[in-house]
């Protein structure tokens, strides 16, 4: 066995004899999905082992695919916004906000201060439970059961502040064309407190129960590497992007709604392997409650909508008291509000990196084309670039920091 | 009923429009580089968009990428537009960033309905690859020069393409695969 070589190559070797025999071999097929325990998304991943490396991999998606653009361009602007909640269900609020800042570029108008600190409210609570979400799953897929309960008792009580704001925990709906659905009340400053007061001490543990843990380490540490040239080169954007060391992050880039007038900072990572991923995401996930206890504390008074009877319903006292808002209100929800003829492109911030929307008008009340572009979907073309060469077990980890979110991906 | 008219652009943002137009980098770096490749431009909203020639797309983009100046790493997206019963009927749309620059731009590609194809970005921009094959599968446009353009999505069996505008909501596809019954609807008996 002296001469062996430790290559990893395919060989057989006929007990300790020379090795003399090469055996040729197939590589194994492994079909990973599309419905898998340890894919936490509907997704198919085809692999070719040899032993227990990947030498090829292709990625299928579109299980989940339900004609998003198709839904929205035959209906009225206003009525898109029940699907998007359904894009990345797990950062809804993130996706009414994105598709109301695409459709009011569009109409020309901007929300009042206060609607707009509450949208960026809505967005940090929503990335928060994005990223509770994904990390938790990770470490429940690589065996770390606990860890996962501890983030998502912490989704929990981000979800509660979901359901202060709109009265829903998951599918909001809550952002509207020019405004929001509802305002929130005085004691929401306090219960926000408190539940992030909650969050951060959670995610404390599950810090402690992850980080010092070796085999979770070695799982983590070193694998899915892509460099960053060829990260962009994909267009992959979001906490993958800024582990491999480009600080891009359309909130800071292109500043909207009050992210230009909060301080947070945009944490990067240096080696862009999976540990990196994950950190990026544990340092956002703390920024994000940074920008939350600050908006919160400089809310501002006044309306959350605007006044422009062309674009958003008056309030319903009106409605039930005055001749015109009703007339307003009638020809609103009947016809929808009304564009000019045009397109615009707006990215905001999503979950996972750039979600855009792109609207094209033809000047009725119903998008002409009402497009997603979903980080998730760019996000998980690299996933083959990631695995190949890795072993096996690495799939694992690199396909929980893509966070493929299976709605997102595959409209 | 009558049709409300759609509110007008102010003032202010026709300005901005027009500045975008004059002023945006890629824009005056195209019409100077790419004269007769450039249909036209405009800036509405602010997006700087130019409409380019199928043929001279590839020219296009690789200045886009490679000019330091402009830099675009970074595609975005692609998609299309059906324009049904307008000439020429489809628009690619590309929608490109530079994360050094940190601008953005808008290039489409008018395509007549007859001759759906135009060539693929896939090797100035990796993460066209998937794109591309949505657009395929979504609106039938081909890419020539694309890896391997086929459905991503939907299945090989899908009939149609079902973002153009001629592509019926609720229109129904026959079954595939091992057991599939032709759902005959003169016969209530399914052979089942």
């Amino acid at each position: 066995m002296a001469d062996q070589e430790q290559t990893g190559a395919p060989r057989a070797t006929n007990g300790g004899e020379a090795d003399n025999l090469d055996l040729a071999f197939e590589p194994m097929e492994l079909k990973v999905g599309p419905s898998h325990p340890a894919t936490h998304g509907t997704v198919r991943i085809q692999l070719k082992l040899d032993g227990e490396r990947v030498v090829w991999s292709e990625v299928e998606v579109g299980y989940l695919h339900r004609g998003f653009e198709k839904e929205c361009e035959s209906g009225l602007y206003y009525q898109a916004f029940p699907y998007t909640d359904r894009l990345n269900y797990v950062s809804p609020m993130i996706n009414n906000v994105g598709y109301a800042l695409a459709c009011e570029k569009l109409f020309g108008v901007e929300v009042p201060p206060r609607g707009q600190y509450l949208r960026t409210i809505a967005s940090e609570v929503s990335r928060m439970s994005d990223h509770f979400t994904c990390l938790g799953a990770c470490a429940l897929e690589l065996g770390a059961f606990t860890a996962f309960l501890y983030a998502v008792e912490a989704r929990e009580h981000l979800w509660d502040i979901h359901d202060e704001m709109c009265g829903a925990r998951v599918t909001c709906n809550y952002v509207r064309i020019g405004g929001m659905s509802a305002d929130v009340g005085p004691e929401f400053a306090a219960f926000v407190g408190e539940k992030l007061g909650k969050v951060a001490q959670l995610q404390k543990d599950f810090e402690d129960l992850l980080l010092a843990n070796p085999i979770f380490r070695e799982r983590m540490e070193g694998t899915g590497l892509l460099g960053k040239d060829e990260l962009i080169a994909i267009g992959v954007s979001g906490p993958l992007l800024r582990a491999a060391g480009v600080p891009y992050d359309v909130r800071r880039a292109q500043p909207y709604l009050v992210y230009d007038r909060i301080d947070w900072d945009v944490p990067v990572g240096e080696a862009g392997d999976n540990m990196d991923r994950f950190l990026v995401r544990i340092e956002e996930l703390k920024q994000s409650a940074r920008i939350i206890r600050q908006c919160v504390d400089q809310l501002p008074g006044g309306p959350v909508d605007i006044n422009d009877p062309h674009v958003r319903l008056a309030g319903k006292g009106h409605v039930y008291n005055k001749m015109e808002e009703l007339i307003a209100q009638f020809k609103l929800v009947t016809e929808g509000p009304k564009p000019p003829v045009g397109e615009v492109y707006f990215a905001v911030e999503g979950g996972n990196g750039e979600l855009g929307f792109y609207l094209v008008s033809d000047g009725s009340g119903a998008p002409y084309k009402c497009r997603a572009r979903s980080p998730s979907f760019s996000n998980t073309q690299a996933l083959s670039r990631m695995i190949e060469g890795a072993m096996l077990a690495d799939v694992i980890p690199t396909f929980d920091m893509i966070n493929m979110i299976g709605g997102e991906c595959d409209r | 009923m009558t049709q409300e008219p759609p509110v007008p652009p102010s003032e202010a943002q026709t300005a901005v429009a027009a500045e975008v137009e004059q002023s945006h980098p890629a824009l005056r770096a195209l019409r100077e580089r790419h004269a007769d490749a450039i249909l036209s431009t405009h800036a509405f909203r602010g997006d700087a968009t130019a409409i380019v020639k199928r043929e001279a797309l590839l020219d296009v983009c690789r200045t886009l990428r490679d000019d330091p100046e402009l830099a675009f790493d970074f595609l975005s997206d692609v998609t299309a537009v059906d324009y049904i019963g307008r000439v020429p009927r489809f628009e690619v749309v590309y929608h490109l960033y530079s994360i050094a620059k940190n601008h953005r731009v808008r290039i489409k590609v008018p395509l007549e309905e007859g001759d759906p194809k135009l060539p693929s970005v896939v090797s100035l921009w990796r993460g066209a690859d998937w794109l591309e094959r949505e657009t395929w599968d979504m609106y039938g446009i081909r890419f020539e020069g694309h890896p391997e353009l086929k459905r991503i999505y939907l299945y090989e069996e899908f009939e149609g393409h079902p973002l153009r505008k001629d592509y019926p909501k609720e229109k129904r596809q026959p079954l595939i695969g091992p057991g599939a019954v032709r759902h005959d609807p003169g016969n209530d008996d399914l052979g089942i």
